[in-house]
Order: structure tokens, then C-alpha cells, then sequence
């Protein structure tokens, strides 16, 4: 089910500001993709635009084109909403919904679209996408518990189990691991790197060691100038990018000389 | 060579511990009882009432602490006395009107309240006896329909200026007249209803959905302002949650924002209703009077507590004294209903912002 995405010459506006400058890359499916660089250099932004989320701030919009498996996400018969139903995001900060339980939580991608679904099956898709999170061990007794009341790291194992729990065929994560502790983030990478056999996976980072642990192809963006738009500088696979890049601006960013 | 101009180093430490002696613990408390009694013994040699004997009491009081810390301590702390001794005095005189309104309706109301006073009607009730179990039907229907006017209407338009208006000049401009309709006096809002049930049912028309009409003006502005705000409460960060799993923003609003914002929307309803339930003018143009209850909002005049207030006292007719007597009563159960209404907003609020869908 996972999908390879196809990016070309991608411009990203907000109103008039131009963000992001002419993107174009391949995103392999089944496979990990980092995206480092300074801030505010459009990495977010590009991440938002891959299932159309930047559309949530008024005045957001892109030139050029994203496909998924050949079909353009940017089309004008395509349903944005549609889109984020087949491909997942996982926020910086645990945004588990307030008002529900931890196995609400995981469904609320099913009951908020009002899927009904009958108590076994929803009983199964808890237990299957916890445990995709690694999280089942931890919650399996308190289900019925609100989703607040767990740590920082488990809030945002549960935010993962609630995006893959619709199945989606990509999975983007914005700074997945900025608000957790090395211990928490140890089992999100631990995750992740299950995550890839059967996922796409775009993680956005700004810890270069996050990036080199859990990615197998990392993507550099940084400005063109102070001011200006961000750009994609060099796209490689991992390895290279951190051994040996084709760019001098990449090599300096990931031996620590700047940014 | 450097050559540096230091400051040079003070040889130790500045002493903290304050030589000057502090006034003990219960200071202002001695002083208090002094001022009292100073004031007390002035007020019975001048003849004084007993609100001038207190109000030399207190600026007495406020004087004499200070002096007396000025002399025993230091300057800074006489200050901190004379604003203590301040904050201390305008609390009271707040307090003041409050706590003398509420005794003053007990002591006038409590005894008029019985069972006839509360499940009686006025009809053909002359002097004595009787009840305002009309008024408190009237009260009750007027009010209810008032909710379910104003509840729709004001909670549509704040998702409206929150979730869909963001900053265009629709919604700048609606906020403007929601905040110009909050500052509209009553009395206009009942002459609009009057006139637009007159212009469809022709003049001289009472009914106590034309009240209902008149209180929704009153109560719309501040659902749509408490909402509003509790709306804006609700982070960013759930709506992106909810649309990152492909659910449409209607849906998103009805099952993620409106959930998140329950509580604080139903106390800020509770406390509208609480401002419009003692809402006198508007009701005395255009839902009339009676001494009879009347259960039926479209059709004829609907008695209401403030309304039955108003006129118990200023046309009490022949038995002044009974008429009087209801009006201090019914006083009594509409702070009565205000107060239960404050605490029910309270606990509603508490209990809905702990309870989470523990429902598997």
C-alpha cells in the first residue's frame, strides 16, 4: 500500500510571500525521506504541502506539482480532504483529542468521519495500531482512560497509532521527537524504523543525528539569501549526504559549521 | 601595562537584617479596635449615625497604622501599610451595597414566602393573600424561549467569526455590531419587538413571545462574545489533528472544537440567561401585564417577576401594605433564581470540563 511520491518544480506561497523555491524530488516508497535544514528554510511547509495541510493557514498556495503514484494531488477535481485521509501526519507537539479516551483517540480517524464500525473490528484496529506504536503493553489496561493523562512520549506514540490506524499509504512527521526526552525518542525511532516495511515515510528533523539514525535518503533545504525563498540544495541518500556531499553548503551544515 | 579604574570592592557583605523594630502581628488589628472605639465615643458625643462612626472608624484607621509603623519601622513600610490599610477600605465599601441589598430584600421578602405565595396566582386577589406563581410561569416561558432564540443564533454566528471569518470585513464588521448591540439599552430593544409585532399583528398587541424576542436582542451579543472567546481558547493544534485524518471542517467543528469548548460555552449561556431573567422594560412594553397565569406565549398578556415587581410597588392600589410586601418577595426568589442560575454555571462548568468520553 505504501506509495512512492513524484515532486516537480514545487513553488509554495503565503499570499504573496514565495516560502519555498522550485522543489523537485523523488520521494522512494517504503523508505524513510529526512528533510533537514536551518529554520524557516520551508522544510515544514513543503511537508504540509505533501497532503495539502499548508491549506489550513488563509492565503496558502502552490505551484507545480505532487504525485502520488502518478496521480497529482493538486489537481482541481482533487479532494484535499480526501487526501489527508490517505496520507497520515504526526504533529511536533502530542495533540491526542482532549475529550476522548485513549481508545477513541485511536479510532477518532473512523467516528470523526463517521464510519460505523462494528465493536469487534474497532476492537482489533485499537489493538493493531497500538501495537504498530508500541504502545499496546503500556495502555492496555487503562483504554478507557483519557489520552492527556499519558506522557509526553506515549501522547505522541498514541498520535502515531491514531494516524496509521486509518491505513493511510504515506505518513509525514513534523519534528516528531523536538518535545520528547532521548528515552522517548529512542522508541519513536525504534518505531519508525518498523514503520518503513510497510509505510512511506517523510520525517522532518532538526537533530542531524535523528536524521543519519533513521533515514535512508536526506533532503537539504536551506535559503537562497537571507529573506528569501528556501530551496531544495542537495538530495542523496544518507549516507552520502552525511559522508561526502555534492554540495559544500551541505557538508558545512552537517559537520556543525553553521546553522 | 592595563590599567583599569575599579570600583572598589565594598569590604563586606550589606547588613539584612533590619535594625528598626517591626510592628507586632496584630497591629492592625489593635488599631482597628481603637479607631472604632475613638470614633465610636466622637460619633456618641456629636451624634453621629452609625455609617459616619464607621467611616471615621476606617479613616482612622488607614491614618493611624501608617503613623505608627512610620515611627517604629521605616518609611517604605508605612507605605506598605497606607496601601494595605487602602485596598482594605475599598473592598468594604464594595461590599457595602451588596451585603446591604441582600439584607435588606431578606429581611422584607423572607416572610412573605410561603406555600400560597408560590403556587398562587393574583386573580381576584384583593389585599392579602395570593401569590405570584403567574408571574414565576411567565418568568420561566419567557426566559426558556429566550434560550432557545438566542443559544442557535449566537453560537452559529461565533463559529462563524472563529472557524470561517478569520479577519475578512464581513466578520470584523459583525464583531462591531455584535459589541454595538451589547451596549443597546433595554428599553429599545422592547420598542423593537413592540413595533415589529405591531406592524405584523397590528397595534396594541402583548405577548410573551415578543418578550422572548425583545430578551434575544439583550442575549444574543453576549452568547456570541463568551463563545467566541471560548472558541479562540481551543488549540490550533486539535483542528490540524482532526484534518490530518481527512475530516471535513464542518465535522471537525461539530466533534473536535465544539467538544473541546463545551464547558465554557454553557457557563457563559448560563450567565446570559442570568443577565436577561431580571430584565424589566423591554417586558413591560411588549409582554404586558396580568394577574392571571397565562401558559400560552402567543396569545395574550404574560405576567413576569420583574414586571409583577414593578408594578406591585408603584401601583400597590388599595392595600398598599400587602402589595409592597409581594414586591419585596418576589425580589427575593428572582435573586433567589440568579444565584442558582451563577452556581449551576459553575458546577456545570467543573463537571463538563472533568468529564471526558470514558464510553468504550
Amino acid at each position: 500500500m505504501a506509495k512512492s511520491i513524484e515532486v516537480t518544480d514545487l513553488d509554495i506561497y503565503y499570499g504573496d510571500f514565495l516560502a519555498v523555491e522550485g522543489v523537485s524530488m523523488r520521494i522512494p516508497a517504503r523508505s524513510v525521506t529526512a528533510l533537514i535544514g536551518p529554520s524557516g528554510c520551508g522544510k515544514s511547509s513543503f511537508l504540509r504541502s505533501l497532503n495539502r495541510m499548508h491549506e489550513v493557514v488563509p492565503g496558502a498556495r502552490v505551484r507545480g506539482t505532487v504525485a502520488v503514484d502518478g496521480q497529482s494531488l493538486y489537481d482541481a477535481a482533487v479532494d484535499p480532504v480526501e487526501v489527508r485521509r490517505q496520507i497520515g501526519m504526526v504533529f511536533q507537539r502530542p495533540n491526542p483529542f482532549p475529550t476522548m479516551s485513549i481508545y477513541h483517540n485511536v479510532l477518532a480517524g473512523m467516528r470523526l468521519n463517521n464510519r460505523r464500525i462494528p465493536r469487534a473490528e474497532a476492537d482489533d484496529v485499537v489493538e493493531r495500531s497500538l501495537r504498530g506504536a508500541n504502545l499496546w503493553e503500556e495502555v492496555k489496561d487503562r483504554l478507557n482512560k483519557p489520552g492527556k493523562d499519558l506522557s509526553g512520549g506515549q501522547q505522541q506514540r498514541l498520535c502515531i497509532a491514531r494516524a496509521i490506524a486509518v491505513r493511510p499509504q504515506v505518513l509525514l512527521m513534523d519534528e516528531p521527537c523536538s518535545a520528547l526526552d532521548p528515552i522517548s525518542t529512542s522508541a519513536i525511532e525504534a518505531l519508525i524504523d518498523e514503520l518503513r516495511r510497510d509505510y512511506t515515510i517523510v520525517i522532518v528533523t532538526h537533530n542531524m543525528q535523528q536524521a543519519a539514525r533513521v533515514s535512508q535518503d536526506t533532503a537539504f533545504f536551506n535559503l537562497a539569501a537571507a529573506g528569501g525563498p528556501g530551496r531544495l540544495v542537495e538530495m542523496n541518500p544518507t549516507r552520502q549526504v552525511f559522508a561526502s556531499p555534492d554540495n559544500p553548503d551541505t557538508e558545512a551544515y552537517v559537520s556543525g559549521r553553521f546553522g | 601595562m592595563i590599567d583599569v579604574a575599579l570600583e572598589p570592592v565594598q569590604p563586606h557583605f550589606a547588613r539584612l537584617v533590619v535594625a528598626e523594630g517591626r510592628l507586632p502581628r496584630w497591629a492592625p488589628a489593635l488599631t482597628a479596635v481603637v479607631s472604632l472605639a475613638a470614633a465610636g465615643l466622637a460619633g456618641l458625643g456629636l451624634g453621629w449615625s452609625p455609617v459616619a462612626v464607621v467611616a471615621g472608624a476606617a479613616a482612622l484607621h488607614a491614618v493611624g497604622v501608617p503613623a505608627w509603623s512610620a515611627v517604629v519601622e521605616n518609611g517604605r513600610a508605612a507605605v506598605d501599610r497606607l496601601a494595605t490599610s487602602l485596598v482594605w477600605v475599598a473592598l468594604a465599601v464594595a461590599l457595602v451595597p451588596l451585603v446591604s441589598l441582600i439584607r435588606q430584600v431578606v429581611a422584607l421578602g423572607a416572610h412573605q414566602i410561603d406555600g400560597e405565595f408560590l403556587t398562587w396566582s393574583m386573580r381576584n386577589v384583593v389585599g392579602s393573600g395570593g401569590g405570584i406563581y403567574h408571574a414565576v410561569v411567565g418568568t420561566v416561558l419567557i426566559t426558556l424561549a429566550t434560550t432557545a432564540i438566542s443559544v442557535p443564533v449566537g453560537l452559529l454566528a461565533a463559529i462563524y467569526l472563529v472557524e470561517y471569518g478569520g479577519g475578512s470585513r464581513t466578520a470584523s464588521t459583525l464583531r462591531f455590531m455584535v459589541d454595538v448591540m451589547t451596549g443597546i439599552p433595554s428599553i429599545v430593544a422592547g420598542l423593537f419587538a413592540y413595533a415589529v409585532f405591531a406592524l405584523v399583528l397590528g397595534p396594541g398587541i402583548h405577548l410573551g413571545i415578543g418578550g422572548s424576542v425583545a430578551l434575544s436582542l439583550l442575549m444574543v451579543p453576549i452568547v456570541v462574545r463568551s463563545a467566541e472567546e471560548m472558541l479562540r481558547l481551543v488549540p490550533v493544534e486539535l483542528r490540524e489533528a482532526s484534518y490530518a485524518l481527512g475530516v471535513p471542517k464542518w465535522r471537525t467543528v461539530v466533534r473536535v472544537v465544539l467538544p473541546a469548548a463545551r464547558a465554557g460555552i454553557l457557563t457563559g449561556v448560563t450567565l446570559a440567561i442570568a443577565r436577561v431573567v431580571g430584565e424589566t422594560a423591554p417586558l413591560l412594553i411588549i409582554a404586558g401585564a396580568t394577574d392571571s397565569v397565562n401558559t400560552n406565549l402567543f396569545g395574550g398578556q404574560m405576567e413576569s417577576l420583574p414586571v409583577f415587581i414593578y408594578y406591585s410597588y408603584t401601583q400597590p392600589g388599595l392595600h398598599p401594605q400587602y402589595a409592597q410586601g409581594h414586591a419585596w418577595g418576589a425580589a427575593l426568589v428572582l435573586i433567589t433564581i440568579v444565584v442558582l442560575l451563577n452556581l449551576a454555571a459553575r458546577t456545570l462548568g467543573r463537571l463538563l470540563a472533568l468529564r471526558v468520553n470514558r464510553r468504550r
